[in-house]
């Protein structure tokens, strides 16, 4: 990397954060990411996934979470005002559509203990991992 | 499905048009609609994550500038293991053209959708230049 690169970045940039997301950005060219609406941010441990999108100005009634199994799916929409007569629009840049995107997550789902939040336009969906399906441990017996 | 005119990507603000910041994140460009009434203009802005006590708006002469801080409660514990959007603050600049009654204005953030209402100001008083003959 060139120091004009790290100049660009930011003098107090960490190079490992900077090289997970460089790799991030690599593996997403070989498997293109559908970018399908709404935008989504998926975190996992071994017993939970926590899924993050940003869809501001949206009412919680308009928004629709399903489970099944391992697939997540939000519906929702948002739909832009209609000028009123003496209004025109200069720029209309915001997004107003109607999604419906389905998410796989790494494990199952307990679909019961789902819990969702929507905070300050921000869909914060934590999905603990169903009983069945978390690892086994398994005793050895000693002789 | 968002249609084609809308980009569904966040836009990161270029190197060249922005400050040097003590703050190292991203900065994107949020997306906004402005609408232009008899009364004045209303600019909305898409800023999810912000919330009105961490949004900065400035005016200078008719440069409107947007800053909105990002605080990120990145869940403790857990790996990020699909990013299709980067976090970072947003930041727009705005030349405005008209007269702006500053003392009017009025913005809200409500779920992360910044509304700013300009009001344009009663006319300015025309100043007449008088010219004067040269010899």
């Amino acid at each position: 990397m060139l120091w004009s690169e790290l100049e660009r970045l930011g003098r107090f940039v960490d190079p490992w954060r900077e090289f997970e997301r460089m790799s991030r950005d690599l593996s997403r060219m070989g498997a293109p990411a559908t970018h399908d609406f709404p935008l989504v941010n998926v975190w996992a441990s071994a017993d939970k996934a926590v899924v993050t999108t940003e869809a501001a100005g949206m009412n919680p009634e308009d928004i629709d979470i399903s489970v099944a199994d391992e697939v997540l799916s939000i519906k929702g929409k948002r739909l832009s005002d209609q000028p009123k007569d003496d209004e025109t629009y200069h720029r209309r840049e915001r997004w107003a559509v109607q999604f419906s995107k389905n998410i796989v997550l790494p494990f199952r789902i307990e679909n019961s203990k789902v819990e969702a939040k929507y905070q300050k336009g921000v869909l914060t969906i934590t999905l603990p991992r169903a009983e069945a399906d978390k690892p086994k441990k398994i005793a050895i017996a000693s002789e | 499905m968002a249609n084609d005119t809308q980009d569904t990507k966040k836009k990161e603000v270029e190197a060249a048009q922005r400050d040097e910041r003590t703050r190292e994140r991203r900065v994107y460009t949020p997306s906004a609609d402005i609408i232009e009434g008899k009364n004045g203009t209303t600019v909305i802005a898409d800023i999810p994550g912000v919330d009105e006590s961490s949004v900065d708006i400035t005016l200078e002469k008719n440069i409107l500038e947007i800053y909105g801080k990002v605080n990120p409660d990145i869940p403790q514990d857990l790996k990020l293991v699909m990013s299709e959007y980067g976090i970072g603050d947003y930041h727009r600049r705005f030349a405005l053209s008209d007269e702006i009654d500053r003392d009017r204005i009025q913005a809200t953030v409500k779920k992360g959708v910044l509304r700013l209402i300009l009001p344009r100001a009663e006319k300015a008083k025309t100043r007449k230049i008088e010219v004067k003959a040269g010899d």
